[in-house]
């Protein structure tokens, strides 16, 4: 009898919900973990890539961490084919915006956007929901830096600090524990990979397992967003002691984590 | 009185768009109203549904794909603009000249229509880059003093709008007081 509510978003059980939207959200809560962190003078997006193989070519793809526009970038926690689709989407509604008004979308509205199409698949039928929570990091002229989070029920709200994915709650509560409003853009980095250690399930943290990216100002006022490549990740790690010890051999590390070795109960391929 | 060449004397052909910015709007009679109450209501749209409003050079450039979207269409608008505002982020006024080729230029002090032939010279005179709101009063008296005695038809005088930091006023413009170019 439980099929009787499952089978179609649109509708509600007896008791009110949309089992759909919360088993795309239950998708989501085994995907690797993303965080977001606003600063006085920027915003750090991290995010931990779970599929780490040998085999696979590390460098050519930015699995969590994508660029929206010129001043705005976005972590993904869920269906990375899901997430290609709505960046796809933003991206064009972003530039659609440049075109008619001259300026930068401003980022609550390029949010909204997103969450309008993501709420769109709750309701209409015969369709599922989008299997993607997304942290997004931009600035506007408005309300300068901005850091927003929304699920794939179309809700969306603005933080100071959050985190999707595996572990999030745990995150979230490190992040309650250790955020501080004055902080700036380094110290929100050493927050990052610091929360990121104790989440995370391998023991020492490398530039394969996770993606960097910040959105500050320069000198000059502009605005800039940076996805870090992996010597700077592994810079970062280095100053904190947080990156693995010097005569550990590269590549050999933890493979348990290998997509082919993956234990049982992980979650699906394809969820990152 | 009405007649061949004057048939409403206090027309005003302006619109706020919203509260810091004005448009202002010559062209053929049906066309600029049409044209003007569209892009007014736009503009008033993006103000409620996003709960801020767009800067004057936002505007602008909204107003600019507007009327090139016209401009290629079967029958284009026949409107020329000028739309003033007030930054209120930059803190800055600013006034753009757009006209019905969609060509649209941040400009210092601007004239559209038979007007111009004979504001623009006197403008381009006095007009400095630290101009203050004082000498810009007296400016635009310089220029309705030469409209009354060299426009072929009977000038009827002019509205007169400001928009700064506190949003659009009617401005009092008494006639009469004579200003004359130096």
């Amino acid at each position: 009898m439980a099929r009787r509510y499952d089978s179609r978003t649109t509708i509600f059980s007896p008791e009110g919900r949309l089992y759909q939207v919360e088993y795309a959200l239950e998708a989501i809560s085994h995907a690797g973990t993303a965080l977001g962190i606003l600063a006085t003078d920027g915003i750090v997006l991290a995010a931990e890539r779970k599929v780490t193989s040998k085999l696979l070519e590390q460098d050519t793809s930015a699995e969590k961490l994508y660029i929206l526009n010129d001043n705005m970038i976005c972590a993904v926690a869920g269906m990375t084919a899901d997430a290609n689709i709505l960046i796809n989407y933003a991206r064009q509604a972003a530039q659609r915006y440049l075109l008619t008004y001259n300026t930068d979308i401003p980022c609550e509205q390029l949010v909204r956007r997103l969450c309008d199409l993501k709420q769109g698949y709750t309701q209409h039928g015969g369709l599922r929901p989008f299997g993607v929570s997304f942290i997004y990091a931009g600035w506007d002229p408005q309300r300068q830096f901005q850091l927003y989070q929304s699920n794939p029920s179309g809700n969306y709200g603005g933080w100071k600090a959050t985190s999707v994915g595996a572990n999030n709650a745990s995150a979230q509560s490190l992040l309650k524990q250790d955020y501080n409003e004055e902080c700036n853009l380094n110290q929100a980095c050493e927050l990052a990979v610091k929360v990121l250690s104790k989440t995370m399930d391998s023991t020492t943290l490398t530039s394969e397992k996770l993606e960097f990216a910040t959105v500050g100002k320069t000198k000059e006022g502009t605005i800039y967003h940076h996805l870090w490549a992996a010597d700077e990740i592994d810079a970062l790690l280095k100053e904190h002691g947080l990156g693995k010890k010097e005569e550990s051999e590269p590549g050999t590390t933890s493979a348990a984590t290998n997509a082919e070795n993956r234990p049982e109960g992980a979650p699906a391929a394809g969820v990152h | 009185m009405r007649g061949a060449s004057i048939l409403k004397a206090n027309d005003d052909k302006t619109r706020s768009l919203n509260k810091h910015t004005l448009m202002a709007f010559v062209g053929e009679a049906g066309d600029t109203v049409q044209f003007a109450d569209y892009a007014q209501a736009n503009i008033q749209l993006y103000s409620m549904r996003n709960n801020s409003e767009l800067s004057p050079y936002e505007v602008s450039s909204f107003i600019r794909s507007e009327l090139a979207k016209s401009l290629r269409s079967k029958n284009p608008y026949t409107v020329n603009l000028l739309l003033g505002g007030y930054d209120a982020i930059k803190q800055k006024p600013e006034l753009f000249w757009i006209d019905y080729l969609a060509s649209s230029a941040p400009v210092p002090y601007a004239a559209h229509g038979y007007a111009q032939y004979y504001c623009l010279s006197i403008l381009d005179k006095h007009h400095h880059p630290d101009i203050s709101f004082e000498q810009g009063m007296k400016l635009l008296r310089m220029c309705t003093d030469e409209l009354k005695r060299r426009l072929p038809i009977d000038f009827k005088g002019v509205l007169v709008k400001v928009v700064n930091k506190d949003g659009v006023t009617l401005q009092e413009y008494p006639e009469g007081e004579q200003m004359y170019a130096p």
